[in-house]
């Protein structure tokens, strides 16, 4: 399964197993990453699981959506490497994957 | 107070008072994330998590959209892995019914007669759907739409070219009728209402949503009035008031719940719609919390109105409400109300609460199905539905939780960004 390391605010590193297919919202949720929230359950209806991709991973991610640049509008401390984690699905090509997390959700 | 034991992945010294063991009753999204945030926030002592549903904790909006379409599995639809809870010491009671609370001992008796003791109740309870008040609402393929199970016995028969008659026109109905029409079968929707979502929106949201159905091959039946559930074993069809009769394969019915509050009655807890908190979510026990579907708290951006709401964010809020708490970390910060409807290609996202309203203003048109309807009570913006239009929807949320307004004239100024709005506004 590919792996994707989750940094939180504070430096702390969480390496998770995702499976392909879910989310990499979904594996931090399920493994009870703390920073990201992630509400709504990956609906794109609550832009709480705001992350900053890793910038060597980027071409990997692929960029927004338009939805999801609309939300991220709204988002704190946004940059260029943001993503909502619920629109990046999780493949072998994303195995190694490094995210960070934002210091607040809201 | 008892030492952390090992094996908690946030083990943070935390003040906890006098409380060592909480019991939450309810394993819905409520309960399951009580349970997940009172961990994460280090609360070291025993929980207890009692479900009457046979699995771990898991989403249930869903169940209208995605699952019953086949495109989303069961262990993708439960919050966490169903490993998590006894990793993190949370003992899970699945199919337990707690049937009584003996306040003055504080312990929760569960069917069977066993007695758990409790520093600190959570009653997460829910709601149950309304039965039809029908003759033959027992018969084989007519089901009501909260559980997973609910769907799992639908799924067989929901299949293209069978018929399906929806009672009931709100969200849940609407969402089933989309999927339905997605997967070719023929779709029927009744409503004893003149117009669909009477409850939940505006007559010119709900006429968008109705065309919208309407152009998708869902055929509606408003005002109608079902009297009867017509079969032998099987529902073959639903007889009308009027005296006409629609056939039906399926009858799915979504005619609003009515909130859980048995337990609560029967140990003598204030009750009005709901188990009745304050904005901290306690019960008139100041040992006993009620959250999610089954309470009724005061609403911080609508002058303390008291509501009873029916979503993932009252859910999410209300436990996270209680965490803190108990933790005794900040206190969380609440956010205006929020909803969701996908059907179809439409992400409807619903912002604060719109009864009351005395004005509605457009930004964009429906024609284009990507609009926003901006409602407002006096000068005071308090509600949006935002079809396919997230920014509008997310701008929206944060002037109703900072309590800041924008004139009619210029929120539906198209010519300037919606962060640009956001931003000007006071």
């Amino acid at each position: 399964m590919p792996k994707i390391t989750y940094i939180e605010h504070t430096g702390k590193e969480h390496v998770i197993e995702a499976p392909n297919g879910q989310t990499v919202m979904e594996a931090a949720v399920k493994h009870a990453v703390p920073g990201i929230d992630a509400d709504c359950g990956g609906a794109c209806a609550c832009a709480t699981c705001h992350v900053y991709v890793d910038p060597e991973w980027l071409a990997k991610t692929g960029e927004a959506g338009s939805m999801e640049q609309s939300m991220l509008d709204f988002a704190n401390d946004v940059e260029d490497n943001s993503r909502l984690s619920c629109q990046i699905k999780v493949s072998e090509a994303l195995d190694g994957l490094i995210v960070r997390l934002p210091k607040s959700q809201h | 107070m008892r030492p952390a034991r090992r094996g908690f992945k946030h083990q943070t010294a935390v003040s906890t008072g006098e409380i060592n063991r909480i019991i939450i009753v309810g394993a819905g999204q409520a309960g399951g994330e009580t349970a997940q945030r009172l961990r994460q926030a280090g609360f070291a002592g025993d929980i207890t998590l009692i479900g009457e549903e046979p699995c771990a904790p898991y989403q249930r909006p869903p169940l209208s959209k995605a699952y019953l379409a086949g495109k989303l599995e069961m262990d993708r639809l439960l919050l966490r892995p169903p490993s998590v809870y006894a990793e993190e010491h949370i003992s899970f009671l699945p199919s337990m019914k707690a049937v009584w609370i003996d306040r003055a001992t504080k312990k929760v008796r569960v069917e069977g007669g066993r007695e758990l003791p409790y520093d600190a109740l959570v009653l997460a309870t829910g709601a149950r759907p309304r039965k039809l008040p029908l003759v033959g609402a027992d018969l084989d393929g007519v089901r009501l739409f909260r559980t997973a199970a609910d769907v799992d016995a639908i799924r067989p028969r929901f299949v293209s070219g069978a018929k399906l008659v929806v009672i009931g026109a709100g969200y849940i109905g609407l969402e089933v009728a989309a999927v339905a029409r997605q997967s070719g079968l023929e779709t029927t929707v009744i409503e004893t209402a003149v117009r669909p979502l009477a409850r939940v929106t505006s007559p010119e949201v709900a006429g968008f949503f109705l065309d919208e159905h309407t152009r998708q091959g869902v055929r509606f039946v408003l005002g109608g009035q079902p009297a009867i559930i017509k079969g032998q074993d099987r529902v073959t069809g639903v007889g009308l008031a009027d005296g006409g009769e629609l056939p039906a394969d399926i009858v799915i019915a979504g005619i609003g719940v009515t909130p859980e509050t048995t337990l609560a009655q029967h140990s003598g807890l204030a009750i009005d719609n709901g188990i009745v908190t304050d904005a901290e979510c306690r019960t008139s026990d100041p040992h006993i919390f009620a959250i999610g579907d089954c309470a009724s708290r005061p609403m911080a951006h609508f002058d303390g109105r008291v509501c009873r709401l029916e979503s993932v964010h009252n859910a999410v809020e209300g436990a996270k409400i209680v965490a803190a708490l108990i933790t005794g970390q900040k206190p969380h910060a609440v956010e205006a109300p929020w909803f969701w409807s996908d059907q179809y290609d439409l992400k409807l996202q619903i912002a604060g609460l719109f009864q009351g309203y005395d004005h509605v203003v457009f930004r964009g048109v429906m024609a284009d199905r990507s609009f926003a309807a901006f409602y407002y009570k006096g000068d005071k913006l308090i509600a949006v539905d935002a079809v396919n239009r997230p920014g509008e929807y997310l701008g929206a949320k944060m002037l109703i939780q900072t309590g800041r307004s924008l004139p009619h004239d210029v929120i539906t100024d198209e010519t300037r960004p919606m962060k640009e709005l956001v931003a000007s506004a006071r």
